[in-house]
């Protein structure tokens, strides 16, 4: 079982404050969505609880069975999807996928990576490469890894972005599933989003 | 599709060649970094072998001359790859899904392959511009390799550093000169005992710091790395 729990966790840009004492915990199955308006701290707070910044004060602690995980440990047992985030645009999308499993220690099969290309809608485009993707198909081919990695924390940033409708429900389907089985962090503003968390945290400005 | 418990972890060394692969991949397919190498030491070559065409050059003239070239070709492209995982925002994914030694073994290797196929080029290429004499040509392929090693230790470290400012062309040269000049004299002084200008005490002494300088950067290096790219 993961246990994840931060503890007031607070972020300062220079003088300015993003966000302040900002506590939760959580154990798996569980979801939790962050919501707030345009620069509350939303994508800073998932970045922090993703290991990819280092919060002003405070601590996130991941936790697996009763063992502290640190550093690479946690990477290992997590997944982020972000607009932020951008894959080779030189690679193609299946050698993409090929290259991150392999960085990651836990290659992954063609078979494996077909199926993951099929599960998002990218069948038969595993192998155009990234820079012929649209910004939608790059989106799906984020949550295809996110499927190979299959984390013990999932960690969205605005999940359904770029997404058309048939994208968005390939993602809510894959959300309610991580929810069940594992922990799901994402953080929104759509109210059809909101909904599938359990529990949520409100940022203001 | 297996679970990760399932699976048996790939080995360090196997992530480090999943890295270089991927580097080398990106780089044949776009010559980011080579192209912009290969061109630089062209022009420098042939503006060199206009200018000294019939002058006889001193073995100290031709060793500096060949490490001025490696080290101002290797400038233009060996920021290139970290600068351009943070420009392409390709470094989130990395941070995420490859270990910091990984990445920085990685992007070492990938540096020394660059610049090993730059002398590759540039060498015979000089050789048969400049007709330089070589005395000691096994110990002066030693002073090579141990140059770029050294000049590749440097400039990864340095890249990491560099990747997230605004200017970063302009603060890696001003970050990596002081850095790289020590090495760059001691590898000009080897290289001309090499050629035939001086005693073997020379050389070993310059030898010894070859070997030394880019183990003990990229040991420091390493334990920078970390704190350098996380934060």
């Amino acid at each position: 079982m993961i246990n994840i729990a931060a503890e007031k966790l607070s972020m300062r840009f220079g003088l300015r404050g993003v966000f302040k004492d900002i506590s939760f915990e959580l154990n798996t199955p569980s979801s939790m969505t962050v919501t707030g308006p345009n620069g509350s701290g939303k994508s800073t707070l998932l970045k922090i609880i993703a290991g990819l910044l280092v919060p002003t004060s405070g601590k996130v602690r991941i936790k697996s069975d009763s063992d502290e995980l640190k550093g690479e440990e946690q990477k290992k047992i997590m997944a982020v999807v972000s607009p932020e985030m951008n894959f080779y645009d030189e690679l193609t999308g299946a050698e993409n996928l090929e290259f991150f499993m392999k960085a990651s220690g836990y290659p992954a099969s063609s078979e494996d990576i077909i199926e993951s290309l099929k599960r998002v809608g990218l069948e038969g485009r595993g192998d155009d490469y990234l820079k012929e993707y649209s910004s939608g198909m790059r989106m799906r081919l984020k949550y295809a890894l996110a499927i190979l990695k299959r984390p013990e924390i999932l960690i969205v940033d605005e999940p359904s972005t770029n997404l058309d409708i048939s994208g968005k429900n390939i993602v809510y389907d894959l959300m309610n599933e991580y929810q069940k089985n594992g922990i799901l962090i994402f953080a929104t503003n759509e109210d059809n989003e909101i909904s599938i968390a359990k529990e949520r945290i409100d940022l203001v400005s | 599709m297996k679970s990760r418990s399932q699976k048996k972890e790939l080995t360090w060394s196997a992530k480090l060649a999943a890295l270089v692969v991927k580097d080398l991949r990106v780089e044949l397919r776009t010559r980011y970094s080579l192209n912009v190498l290969i061109m630089f030491a062209l022009v420098t070559l042939f503006a060199l072998g206009v200018t000294f065409t019939g002058q006889i050059l001193t073995f100290r003239i031709h060793a500096a001359l060949i490490w001025i070239m490696i080290y101002f070709s290797g400038l233009q492209g060996l920021s290139g790859g970290f600068v351009k995982e943070e420009e392409a925002r390709t470094a989130m994914a990395l941070r995420l899904y490859a270990p910091s030694s990984v990445i920085f073994f990685g992007k070492l290797v990938f540096s020394l392959l660059i610049l090993t196929i730059l002398v590759v080029f540039l060498f015979p290429l000089y050789y048969i511009l400049m007709n330089p004499e070589i005395k000691r040509f096994w110990i002066m392929l030693l002073v090579l390799i141990l140059g770029i090693f050294g000049l590749s230790a440097t400039s990864t470290i340095t890249a990491a550093m560099v990747s997230k400012a605004n200017v970063k062309g302009a603060l890696f040269a001003v970050l990596s000169f002081p850095l790289m000049l020590p090495l760059l004299l001691i590898a000009i002084s080897a290289t001309s005992v090499c050629l035939g200008g001086g005693d073997g005490q020379t050389l070993w002494d310059s030898l010894k710091i070859l070997i030394a300088y880019p183990v003990i950067v990229t040991a420091v290096s390493f334990l920078l790395f970390d704190y350098v790219w996380n934060n």
